[in-house]
């Protein structure tokens, strides 16, 4: 395990130094050094060596590891609340569905809940080949312990090679329990899976450092290759009425559904109505909307355009809008089709958190702002005339 | 009350930028600083602390530098630092840290509480503070914007949702990931900073904490990193110009297509 330059090919070329995250690399007399304190054996200088001169030794795992051929088939997690699946589950089916092509296997739903019949018809319009359905009064909501102990259950018994759940609260919480007791590598919040086409194993590539770099990461060695990824990151295939699909149900001894914590209360709150994770546009609001009477013109343009309610940093430090609204690095992630910056610079903060948006539009009257470097429409002016303007302008567009 | 609260060193991401000329990340002088994650869980320790009375620890596994953030939890009331700092400890991922810790706290032996940051701002994982709960056996709420009550090693704490809340009893000893709602974090007192820079941190390494070799490191990692390259920038599009109706009306033409 380690990671070290052959100074007989090296010849100070300093590319590794440019390309090292953790800045351990140094030049002293013409020769790259790491410095291992630094270093975080990421390997990033090893592919960045044009001659090949610094080697990572690959670790030798010493683990029990499960034999892979005996792995076989993508699950996917079917997050439910309320008995509802969320739209994350449709969006993994239609990537789980892709990848196993490459792999030529089965996609496999995990339902746990309770009543949730109703819905396996649309689970397997959207790609689910089999759905594995756990049912019972005390699994109706989500809880960490139950949840935990069934999906170890079934992954022992059925032995999946890919596991795939939504970057959600629950989604986090849960398979992160699941990945410890199974031993099994589990890389968040992908933005790319691809299967290597020569070794057959899963690529898992996302965003490090706030979105500053990206990463792909494996785990051969492991089964099942786990994987969490966003909202609105994959899409869902077009729901096929003649696909067929196997319903398999299962029960555990009612011992694996007892949970030491104890869910008292679920309360929705009626600001969050559009929920940010999920909504197909945001219109976000910074310091430039002076106060918070002014949310007021935002939440006109939201109503029109069935949208959600975000805001930057400032705006939630000042109080102008509750904290589940925020969007960036101390708030949420999110990806919708049209983000809409209204008075938001554009600090970094910000931006991670919305620049995978696909479209971005930012109004600000200040024609230096950060933002305008990622808007793909951008509006120098004053956003109360803007807004408003806009408002009736999609309305008409809309015939509400 | 004896609690733990686990903190991670991270590079101020603020400062992390290209160099355009290069594509590369450009780290000179940038500043570690403790994960802002974490801030709150070191306020609401030694918030509980003040309540209930007792001890609060903060661990962090990482280089010997990591002991500034150490410090600087022990300027806003902590007790006690602990730094994980062995070279067998790198290049572990998120399975292998969340042993280590789990590791380091079972050496500590009693306590109530673990207090995690929701997730670190480097890598975004969420995934180390489950981790530890899991390894060590005991319950978890994830995402804590409140802690409404403790009394008779229950807590009653409300976890944030993307929709809302849930109210959620907790029997201890649990852990607990905040948020930043929880509180605001106070400033370190002039007294505070002086007791921690003389304070001492206690070290442990791999042979304090005597760990199954393979579970540690990189060879306890599960998950490899094969390539890291930096994205695609994106870049500005097209500026809309004139009076604020003709610039409604090329947005909703441009936007029409997206919007239903």
């Amino acid at each position: 395990m380690s990671i070290h330059i052959i100074s007989q090919k090296c010849t100070g070329c300093a590319l590794c130094v440019k390309v090292c995250p953790f800045d351990a690399i140094r030049i002293t007399e013409k020769k790259a050094s790491i410095d291992m304190a630094k270093c975080n054996i990421c390997g990033a200088c090893v592919h960045s060596c044009k001659l090949k001169a610094i080697i990572k030794e690959e670790p030798v795992s010493t683990c029990a590891v499960p034999d892979s051929k005996d792995y076989k088939g993508i699950w996917v997690f079917i997050e439910q609340k309320n008995g509802k699946v969320q739209s994350v589950a449709y969006e993994l089916l239609g990537k789980a569905q892709e990848l196993a092509k490459s792999l030529n296997c089965q996609v496999s739903g995990v339902f746990i809940g309770n009543n949730l019949d109703d819905q396996l018809d649309e689970l397997i319009w959207h790609g689910a080949d089999n759905i594995y359905l756990i049912q019972a009064p005390e699994l109706a909501n989500f809880q960490d312990e139950p949840y935990t102990n069934i999906l170890v259950e079934l992954v022992k018994k059925h032995k999946p090679e890919i596991l795939l759940c939504g970057a959600t609260a629950i989604g986090r919480s849960l398979i992160s329990r699941v990945a410890i007791r199974i031993k099994a590598g589990l890389t968040a919040d992908c933005t790319g899976l691809d299967i290597d086409p020569v070794r057959k194993i899963l690529l898992q590539t996302r965003p490090a450092f706030g979105g500053n770099i990206m990463a792909t990461i494996i785990s051969p060695n492991y089964r099942p290759q786990m994987a969490t990824v966003r909202h609105k990151v994959m899409q869902p295939i077009e729901p096929d009425k003649h696909r067929k699909g196997r319903i398999i149900r299962e029960n555990f001894d009612p011992s694996l559904y007892a949970s030491r914590t104890k869910l008292l209360d679920i309360v929705e709150e009626i600001e969050t109505l559009v929920n940010l994770a999920e909504a197909d546009i945001i219109v976000s609001g910074g310091r430039g909307m002076g106060g918070p009477e002014n949310f007021k013109i935002l939440e006109e343009l939201a109503h029109v355009l069935n949208a959600a309610m975000g805001a930057s940093r400032a705006a939630v430090d000042s109080g102008w809008m509750p904290y589940s609204h925020q969007v960036g690095q101390t708030g949420r992630t999110v990806a919708p089709k049209i983000y809409i910056a209204c008075g938001i610079s554009g600090q970094i903060q910000h931006l991670v958190g919305m620049s995978s948006s696909k479209i971005i539009v930012a109004i600000n009257k200040d024609p230096d702002a950060p933002i305008f470097k990622y808007a793909t429409y951008g509006i120098v002016g004053d956003l109360f005339q803007i807004v408003p303007a806009l408002t009736k302008k999609f309305k008409e567009a809309l015939k509400k | 009350m004896n609690i733990i609260v686990c903190i991670k060193q991270v590079p101020e991401t603020t400062d992390v930028r290209i160099n355009p000329e290069t594509n590369t990340l450009i780290r000179e002088g940038v500043k570690s600083i403790v994960n802002p994650f974490d801030m709150y869980a070191i306020e609401e320790g030694v918030r509980l602390k003040e309540k209930f009375g007792g001890k609060v620890t903060v661990i962090t596994m990482g280089p010997p530098q990591a002991e500034a953030c150490l410090r600087e939890a022990m300027s806003m009331g902590i007790d006690e630092g602990i730094l994980l700092c062995d070279r067998a400890f790198a290049g572990s991922d998120t399975w292998a840290t969340s042993y280590t810790l789990a590791g380091a706290i079972r050496k500590i032996g009693q306590f109530d509480l673990i207090i995690c940051g929701k997730q670190a701002s480097d890598g975004d994982t969420a995934q180390v503070g489950p981790g530890i709960s899991t390894h060590l056996d005991i319950p978890q709420v994830t995402y804590v914007k409140k802690i409404e009550e403790a009394k008779n090693n229950v807590m009653r704490v409300e976890r944030m949702m993307e929709e809302g809340f849930e109210v959620i009893e907790v029997p201890l000893p649990a852990l607990l990931t905040v948020v930043k709602e929880i509180n605001e974090p106070r400033l370190p007192s002039l007294k505070g900073i002086m007791r921690a820079k003389s304070a001492k941190i206690t070290i442990w390494t791999q042979k304090e904490l005597n760990l199954d070799g393979q579970q540690i490191g990189l060879n306890g990692s599960p998950t490899q990193v094969i390539k890291i390259f930096t994205p695609p920038q994106r870049k500005g599009g097209e500026m809309l110009t004139g009076e604020p109706g003709d610039i409604a009306e090329k947005l909703v033409n441009l936007l029409k297509n997206e919007v239903h």
